[in-house]
């Protein structure tokens, strides 16, 4: 019963924070002058002459709340406004777009989250110890490498300097033509397991060596706050009193550290690989722009710089949803995880 | 002679109040010696600090009204290696790329200090007022930040671009807007906790007001964590900057700015194929000095987090 009522105060909430993420998607919008906006719904040179009447037509000099909910119906009716830079209306780029995104994410997520847990609880182990100070520094270099710039160096030495043999791009030439042809058959437009699926291992493999990069990219750049909270939360777990317990009643090492520091300590690093997710569209704008991977950050990149107004307020909205959805899934796991978070 | 004495005494009462201080300074001082890696991040923060003051004369600008625009050597596409005219070659279009990095620093310097600085000073005012007062204005601050904090500070940033026009200035404000919740939701934090000290209570008794309380008492004691989060957001604040001028949303084309000068090695990565390392300095000599500067204040606020944080530096 009460975790009933702690999910419906959940959804409320998520409701509101939705709310809020749709005022401040408006409150962009509408710094971009009414001619601006206007402009979404030209598709001739001729009508630049009738831009008074359009910015009429479409009530964008009518007073802001009017405005906003008019903006409202339509975003609830699933229309998002038409995508230049896609040349589709935005809902359907969105997810024409997607496939890519959540391939690269689906390779890196696990990644940074299993290598930051291991070299976390490994230099907590080692406190103070050389495996300590070089994960410690390893992770403060990668927290502040440029993501663009260590991409592009992976590519001049991947790439340019070994001759192609890690190359930018989803596909090779041969590998895109026939993943386009009539023979091969896209079932979730995920190129790795569409490949399988369809027993085209030259496919995957071709696929897989275009993903080799992205994956270092964003792992080696996102796995040093993993790797952070893991070491405190590890090193708070050591301190704890059941530790002493256990090693008192004559468990070796390994049992502690595994079966009792571990486990406990994993309980914030689950929130973090919450955020971390949500959050590593903000790595794949870069990778797939440098890696030109015809994804989500790919398209709204060019659409910030072509002005692509409906295509960029899809990204905050996208983001946002995407965050605040994370979010609620993160705090139920920690209800099932954690006994002492259901007690409350 | 009775004005005297109780103006020696007070002295001494000052001193004596200022002792735990200075004891508390010294500690730290020493701390600082002892930590090489906060001495590499200090002389790095120091190095580039030099090299933004002295850039006047490492790169003497070409027009003295224009110092950040970057003097080109002709028009030609294809960038031109080290040699003794331009010790770090030339960039795609012949920019010079050792004026560009010198000059370049100012302008990380710049993004970095103004965007903190302004983020800083509204997250401590919005925060602290959320933390101190409670009830209706926490409720309201607080949900503003949630809702900021919802999305991934690029994009947030890059679409504020968008709409405010693409150029350096509107990069700045745009990381002002993204960046004062989470300074707001430290401070708030911290402020909740200390408003229920005894200290706090005692000060009220005694009849101190609110803004009082909290800039004297309050504050004082919650300014560590705020301080190590600005040293290590000034490294951040630059990177995603660098980022937007990359994505070409930032400075405009030929400004002295590290991302830029990126963006311009972005189709000269791979050389002709008798030599596919050609350009290398393009890419590496403006990345690598991206990197020592957003290290330099990593390493710095990593540094602090250990050393000024009275509850964790004796452990």
């Amino acid at each position: 019963m009460e975790m009933k009522a702690y999910i419906i105060r959940r959804l409320l909430l998520l409701f509101i924070v939705l709310l809020g993420v749709s005022v401040l998607v408006f409150a962009i919008l509408s710094l971009f002058s009414p001619a601006q906006r206007a402009s979404v719904f030209i598709t001739d040179v001729k009508q630049l002459r009738d831009i008074q009447e359009i910015i009429k037509k479409h009530g964008l000099d009518a007073p802001i709340h009017v405005q906003y909910y008019n903006w409202m119906k339509t975003l609830l009716r699933g229309d998002l406004g038409w995508s230049k830079t896609a040349q589709k209306p935005v809902l359907e780029a969105l997810f024409y777009f997607l496939p890519n995104t959540a391939e690269l994410a689906l390779f890196s997520a696990p990644l940074i989250i299993l290598i930051g847990i291991w070299l976390g609880s490994a230099s907590a182990v080692h406190q103070d110890k050389v495996v300590d100070h070089t994960t410690r520094t390893l992770a403060i270099v990668g927290w502040s490498l440029p993501t663009f710039w260590f991409g592009l160096m992976l590519l001049m030495i991947f790439y340019g300097y070994f001759r192609g043999l890690l190359p930018p791009e989803a596909l090779g030439i041969k590998a895109s033509l026939y993943v386009k042809s009539a023979e091969f058959s896209r079932y979730t437009r995920i190129n790795t397991i569409d490949a399988l699926l369809n027993g085209q291992v030259w496919i995957l493999l071709d696929a897989l060596r275009h993903l080799i990069l992205p994956i270092i990219t964003l792992t080696v750049v996102s796995c040093a706050l993993v790797m952070r909270i893991m070491r405190s939360s590890m090193l708070e777990a050591l301190g704890g009193g059941y530790i002493t317990t256990a090693r008192a009643k004559g468990a070796d090492e390994a049992t502690v550290v595994k079966k009792h520091a571990r486990r406990n300590a994993l309980i914030p690093v689950i929130t973090v690989s919450g955020w971390l997710i949500a959050g590593l569209v903000n790595g794949v704008v870069i990778t797939e722009t440098i890696f030109n991977r015809k994804g989500l950050g790919w398209w709204w990149a060019r659409a910030a710089i072509q002005l692509d107004i409906p295509a960029v307020l899809c990204a905050v909205l996208f983001n946002g949803v995407l965050f605040v959805v994370t979010n609620l899934v993160v705090d139920l796991l920690y209800v099932y995880i954690d006994p002492r978070v259901r007690l409350r | 002679m009775r004005m005297l004495k109780s103006k020696s005494v007070s002295w001494n009462e000052l001193r004596k109040s200022f002792r735990p201080r200075v004891e508390e300074l010294k500690f730290s001082l020493h701390r600082i010696k002892k930590s090489p890696l906060s001495l590499i991040g200090l002389s790095l923060i120091l190095l580039f600090a030099a090299i933004a003051i002295l850039a006047p004369q490492l790169a003497p600008p070409e027009r003295i009204h224009e110092p950040y625009r970057i003097p080109r050597d002709g028009y030609a596409a294809v960038p031109r290696p080290p040699s003794a005219e331009h010790i770090f070659g030339t960039t795609e279009g012949q920019y010079d790329v050792y004026y560009g990095v010198i000059w370049g620093t100012r302008t990380a310097f710049r993004i970095g200090f103004m965007v903190v600085g302004a983020t800083f000073l509204i997250g401590l005012v919005l925060g602290s007022l959320a933390g101190y007062y409670g009830g209706i204005v926490d409720e309201v601050i607080m949900r503003v930040v949630d809702i900021f904090m919802s999305v991934p500070a690029l994009i947030l940033a890059m679409a504020l671009v968008t709409a405010l026009g693409h150029s350096l200035d509107n990069v700045m404000k745009a990381l002002i807007i993204v960046g004062w919740p989470i300074y707001a939701r430290l401070i708030r934090g911290d402020v909740l906790a200390v408003r229920e000290e005894d200290y706090v209570s005692a000060a009220r008794a005694v009849g101190c007001s609110s803004p009082i309380i909290i800039l004297k008492h309050v504050l004082p004691n919650s300014i560590y964590p705020m301080l190590i989060l600005a040293s290590l957001d000034i490294g951040a604040v630059v990177l995603i900057a660098a980022a937007l001028s990359f994505l070409g949303l930032g400075a405009p084309v030929g400004y002295a700015d590290w991302g830029q000068m990126v963006s311009f090695a972005r189709n000269w990565i791979v050389g002709p194929p008798q030599n596919p390392l050609a350009y290398w300095h393009t890419i590496t000599i403006p990345g690598l000095f991206m990197l020592f500067f957003v290290l330099g204040w990593n390493l710095l606020g990593d540094a602090f987090r250990d050393i000024l944080d009275p509850r964790l530096r004796r452990r």
